[in-house]
């Protein structure tokens, strides 16, 4: 007889016997998460590309995403949660994550540390070749990975102990224990069991009309609760960004115009939506003519995406300083090009996620979000809803990188939560994040540099053609900030500069750390070395003789007098730019096909809105039994925000940071502290923090009567003021507690002071810019065009380090980022939707990051501190992009520089 | 709809009965099953391949060695066979990562005929059999023909794979593997050489065996390049007529011309590591 597996399969779960009876078919993530509660669990793809599902299965790491739930019948399954509470290897392993600061966002870190498991079990003390080795299945983000093996290795800790973990303190992040044993609860995780599944219906085509069949007679014949169109958006159906810009539909209407554009949505139990397939949903398509790139979007007979935007211009920004014509003219000699580059996917690991319910009338919704403020306002306008009546919780937040900071599933959550009046809960499948959230813009950039015999810029001409997709999303920001950044960090009289962005039937390009300003320095910073090689001069050297300096105006006409700290990152690098060279040319003297090269690239990006308001409110609380609760809204995506700004917070404030319970963004209860973007959170949000906490300090020595130099002990029953010998002591019990049960509170705001640019793009557009400069090893393989990273340096001026620790998984991130986006990534529509085919880095891609921290105090930041968050991979593609150039003598002009293209470039240059 | 369902049999006979009913789908690793699966889940009864006895290992048997449909890439990395191996354990290390050797069997690996599957090349350079067995009875047929196509193999409805037969080659056989990729780990190749080199007492190669993978519809051998190197030392350059075989063709990974230019300096560097071992 056969001999089916009885319905119910058993196996043990971190120790505990569990039966359960899973669908045909279904994965043993599901049932570990979804039957099991093991929400430690995490699913970035369900196709065995992330591994951020590994478990154990008698002993042995696999993806749990890929093995059918009764396969584990009668075996051993372990998962992060029970090996770091039962086994002291796993709690070790988890204690040293957090010293090292080797879980940013915290998504990758559950299949990290059970992959590291398996492998300390077997070899306690491995070889980084076998660290790789064994953690090359799980994908992060955010680390850029040397910090993961670093914790594996059991290298020396990069934290401190350090009592108040006050400014300059390297301080472990103040939520890492959540992120290791697994207990982070991201945008899948908070849905409640009984919630209804949303699954959004998209157009498979790029450009297409379309008409739906019988809606209703589906719904019964599927059974499912509610589906929902155009139709369904009681407010108004567009979402965006930036005022004048708000032109993207929550459901297209009649229209598609990318594929993977949102047309309906389908809410049932989750249970009937197990068994949905999209492609019985009654839709119709007309495909439509649709352009692709730039050229054809602007080619006189293409078809226009938008009224009102004649060539599918969405609109430009633009610089001009001198007379960029006459300096190019008198210029000794001049290198010009044209640079290319692709479409790139933030490839956060986590995707979109969330849960939304009606409470006493009010609908609340939970999702993982850069921008939880900004989800509210969109809320407002497309339920047509008063805003009191919505709540945005944000969840954690499993790497973002600018997608997040556009809404993603908030509406059809809202949406689907008011139709049903059910708990309701959606997560995107992993090509459906990468086919319709937003990407960073492609570009085709002309650029003419002239320099004079001794070296100095003179002119610099910049035109860029950005693919801004269907719709703006972030585009009109990008569009304006690369004139103003396209110099790089030097002093350039004689300028001019634009960047327009092109409507394409491509999903939206949009926010992706930097905003356009990595591409931008890869035509700039290549260049540069042209000229460099033209003039025989040393391409450090070059880029020292141009670097801005205090008091000397930028493009915008804007003059520093202090904080310009682009000379110091490079002088900074040039110990390691004179050995590098001379071991370069010592291994490359046998003529091998192996040839190793050396670049240098620079970088600068001002921290905020462009010439915008963007303030921060910071809010915090006393409580009577005398803890201190900081209401920290800056979204918190892995950069290290909940720390840091409790660091500066705890420095104003003057007591120790571990005295503070921190209470993340709700709009409920903490106020707005902004969009965490543009590398605005340590200066905006940490300057609201620092004057919050000094009026919260003020306020406390007022009440005892102390002065200035008084020193603050916060204890159980209440403050102790120290001046001195004398003793003050604050009874907080006696004081009256408000509705939030404090008996002190504060709440503080900061904008950043910028002028408006004028029409030729003068003004003030940044209160502070932060600055970089990497330099990069690597190795061409001359035959096959494969590159091979073998160090990095990067040198970074932060004005003043809140926590070096956490700056150098900054760099280290950044840098994977922007090796990714030089060497391996392109997102193209319809091929490489998936991280499959997909490249980003894995752990054996990144090699060591040496990270120089400089310090020139800004003007404006709190206690001198800048912005470091995009800062760290403007120059990293570039760097790469040189190092390529000194090691074959070709230079890449398009990006990513794959195998192939490299081979190819090469081949042409008659190298090989 | 019809009701499917997840079948577990613990021997060869009741699994080949319930594949013979028509309407059931093998699972292995779940590792190709998984990435594929369409929206609304499996259309198909499950036969999962796992609790089969006898089916996961790889022994001696007759003259030559058996690798048991369900044995895992992980069995190989750890499994102690000789030298002529080493290029199929150098593929077995390279497929995924560990978690998917971990579960990912070399049989699916075959059967699921993607032209870049990694252990194409090195079986074929191993003369590799398939054992094909149904209600019906058991066929053998040599690898290369055993796959067809692009996702297309040999298999009648009602059949599986149960084993891969491995004949002896000569003692002194040594194999070697070379996968090129646009990333460390995790990479579906650009291409990939498997070599199989064996030399007499002079230290000329006289058995050779070179098959490229991802460079035409089903991984090949390169009969003229083997026959080239035998007598010598491996210097052999690789001509255009050596390739004839190969058709590659453009994507995203790389053109054509580029895995043609690659795979005549993979080839090189894949014979030399065999022959300095
Ligand atoms: C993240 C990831 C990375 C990967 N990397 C690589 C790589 O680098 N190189 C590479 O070559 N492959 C790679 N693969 C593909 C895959 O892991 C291998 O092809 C693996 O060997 C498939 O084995 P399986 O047991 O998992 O197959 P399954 O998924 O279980 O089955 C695959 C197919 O074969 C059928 N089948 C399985 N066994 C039999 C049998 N005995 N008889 C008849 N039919 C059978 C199944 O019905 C199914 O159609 C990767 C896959 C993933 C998810
Ligand atoms: S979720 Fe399993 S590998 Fe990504
Ligand atoms: S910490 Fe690894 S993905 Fe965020």
């Amino acid at each position: 007889m056969d001999k089916r597996v009885d319905a119910e399969t058993m196996f043990r779960l971190n120790g505990r016997e569990v039966r359960v009876a899973p669908r045909v078919g279904e994965r043993l993530s599901e049932v570990l998460r979804e039957r099991l509660g093991a929400r430690d669990v995490k699913v970035g793809c369900n196709a065995g590309d992330c591994g951020a599902c590994t478990v154990l299965i008698d002993g042995a790491p696999v993806c749990a995403c890929l093995m059918p739930a009764q396969q584990a019948a009668g075996a051993k399954v372990e998962t992060v949660a029970g090996l770091v509470a039962d086994e002291p290897l796993a709690a070790d392993l988890a204690r040293r994550f957090e010293w090292q600061g080797a879980a940013q966002c915290g998504i990758c870190t559950p299949g990290m540390m059970v992959s590291a498991v398996a492998l300390l079990r077997d070899v306690p003390a491995p070889s980084e070749g076998q660290v790789m080795d064994a953690l090359a299945g799980v994908l992060c983000r955010c680390t850029g990975y040397r910090k993961i093996i670093d914790a594996v290795m059991g290298r020396a800790p990069g934290a401190v102990a350090d009592a108040d973990g006050h400014m300059g303190a390297a301080i472990e992040r103040l939520d890492g224990r959540v992120k290791v044993t697994g207990a982070e609860r991201f945008g899948d995780d908070v849905a409640t069991g009984d919630a209804l599944v949303i699954k959004v219906i998209r157009s498979p085509h790029p450009h297409a009309r379309f008409s739906f069949g019988d809606l209703d007679g589906f719904a019964a014949r599927e059974g499912v609760e509610a589906v929902l169109t155009a139709g369904d958006v009681p407010g108004v159906n567009l979402f965006g960004v930036i005022p004048g810009f708000v032109d993207q539909p929550v459901f297209a209407e009649g229209v598609a115009r990318f594929r993977g554009e949102a047309v309906a949505a389908v809410v049932g139990a989750a249970e009937v939506m197990a068994g949905f397939d999209p492609a019985r949903f009654p839709v119709e398509w007309e495909v439509l003519a649709d352009v692709q790139g730039v050229a054809a979007a602007m080619s006189e007979d293409a078809p226009q995406l938008h009224g009102g935007r004649a060539g599918n211009v969405m609109c430009s920004g633009f610089v001009a300083h001198g007379d960029v014509e006459a300096a190019l003219g008198r210029a000794e000699v001049v290198a010009e090009g044209v640079f290319e580059t692709g479409f790139v996917e933030h490839a956060y690991i986590e995707p979109e996620a969330g849960f939304a319910e009606v409470v006493d009338g009010r609908i609340e919704v939970h999702a993982c979000t850069q921008a939880p403020v900004m989800d509210l306002d969109t809320l407002e306008q497309v339920l047509g809803m008063e805003r009191a009546r919505i709540r945005v919780v944000p969840t954690a937040t499993g790497g973002g990188f600018g997608s997040k900071l556009d809404v993603s599933v908030q509406p059809y959550l809202a949406l689907a939560a008011l139709k049903t009046g059910r708990p309701v809960r959606i997560t995107y499948e992993r090509t459906e994040s990468m086919q319709s959230t937003t990407k960073r813009h492609p570009s085709r950039m002309t650029v003419r540099i002239g320099a004079d015999a001794e070296g100095r810029i003179s002119g610099l001409r910049f035109d860029g053609l950005f693919n801004t997709g269907a719709y703006s999303s972030w585009g009109p920001t990008v569009a304006n900030r690369v004139p103003v950044h396209a110099s790089g960090p030097y002093a350039v009289g004689d300028y001019r500069a634009e960047a327009t962005g092109i409507h394409t039937h491509c999903p939206p390009s949009g926010a992706f750390r930097g905003f356009g300003v990595p591409q931008a320095a890869v035509a700039q910073e290549s260049l540069f070395d042209d000229l460099a090689h033209r003039l025989g001069i040393d391409r450090l050297e070059f880029r020292m003789r141009n670097a801005l300096t205090n008091g000397v105006p930028t493009v915008c006409g804007q003059v520093f007098v202090q904080g310009v700290g682009i000379r110091a990152c490079l002088e900074a690098l040039r110990p390691a730019w004179e050995s590098e060279r001379a071991e370069a040319a010592r291994l490359n003297a046998d003529g091998g096909v192996v040839r190793r090269g050396v670049g240098v690239a620079a970088g600068w990006y001002g921290c905020g809105n462009t010439s915008l308001p963007n303030p921060s409110t910071i809010k915090a609380g006393v409580r009577a039994d005398g803890r201190i609760v900081l209401h920290q809204g800056a979204a918190d995506i892995g950069q290290g925000s909940n720390t840091v700004i409790a660091q500066i917070f705890a420095t104003a404030l003057g007591v120790p940071v571990s005295r503070l319970d921190l209470v993340g963004g709700d709009t409920d209860v903490t106020p707005d502290a902004g969009k965490t973007s543009a590398s605005r959170q340590t200066f905006v949000s940490g300057n609201a923090a620092r004057l919050a906490g000094a009026a919260l300090r003020a306020q406390i020595l007022q009440r005892v009567n102390a002065g200035e130099e008084a020193v603050i002990v916060p204890g159980e029953e209440g403050f102790e003021v120290r001046e001195g010998a004398r003793v003050h002591r604050l009874d907080l019990t006696a004081l009256e507690p408000d509705a939030e049960g404090y008996v002190m509170r504060v709440a503080e705001s900061y904008d950043p002071p910028t002028r408006p640019l004028d029409a030729n793009g003068q003004g003030h557009p940044y209160a502070q810019f932060g600055y970089a400069a990497h330099l990069c090893v690597l190795e061409v393989d001359m035959r096959l065009g494969t590159v091979k990273p073998v160090r990095f340096v990067a040198a970074h001026d932060v004005g003043h380090a809140v926590n070096p620790l956490l700056i150098e998984g900054q760099v280290e991130g950044g840098i994977a980022q922007g090796l990714g986006m030089a060497l391996m990534e392109e997102y193209l529509p319809g091929r490489t939707e998936n991280l499959h085919d997909y490249l980003i880095p894995t752990i054996g891609d990144m090699p060591p990051v040496e990270t120089l921290i400089i310090e020139e105090p800004d003007a404006h930041g709190p206690y001198g501190a800048k912005g470091l968050g995009e800062h760290v991979l403007i120059p990293t593609a570039p760097a790469i992009l040189n190092a390529i150039r000194d090691a074959t003598g070709v230079q890449m002009r398009r990006l990513p520089v794959t195998p192939a293209r490299l081979k190819a470039a090469i081949g042409e240059a008659g190298h090989v | 709809m019809m009701q499917i369902e997840y079948f577990a049999p613990g021997d060869l006979g009741e699994a080949l009965d319930i594949l013979s009913r028509g309407g059931v789908r093998p699972v292995a690793g779940g590792t190709d099953f998984y990435p594929s699966l369409p929206g609304g889940g499996p259309r198909d009864s499950l036969l999962d391949l796992t609790r089969i006895e006898g089916l996961r290992g790889i022994a001696r048997q007759g003259g030559g060695w058996r690798i048991g449909a369900a044995t895992r890439w992980s069995d190989v990395v750890r499994a102690d066979l000789p030298p002529a191996f080493d290029g199929l354990k150098a593929a077995a290390r390279e497929v995924g990562s560990v978690q998917i050797q971990n579960a990912g069997t070399v049989a699916g690996n075959l059967v699921n005929a993607s032209p870049a599957a990694d252990g194409v090349p090195p079986l074929l350079t191993l003369d590799a059999e398939v054992e094909i067995a149904s209600v019906a009875g058991r066929r053998v047929v040599p690898l290369e023909r055993f796959i067809t196509g692009v996702r297309q193999v040999d298999l009648a409805p009602g059949e599986m794979v149960v084993a891969l037969y491995l004949p002896d080659l000569p003692e002194v056989a040594r194999g070697a593997f070379s996968k090129l990729g646009s990333r460390a780990y995790l990479v579906i190749s650009i291409v990939m050489v498997a070599v199989v080199i064996g030399r007499d007492g002079a230290g000329l190669i006289d058995h050779a065996r070179v098959a490229v993978g991802a460079c035409s519809p089903v991984a090949r051998r390169l009969p003229a390049l083997e026959a080239a190197l035998l007598g010598t030392r491996g210097d052999v350059a690789v001509t255009p007529a050596h390739l004839e075989p190969l058709s590659p063709i453009d994507d995203v990974r790389g053109s054509g011309a580029y895995r043609l230019e690659a795979v005549g300096a993979l080839i090189g560097r894949t014979v030399r590591e065999a022959m300095d071992g």
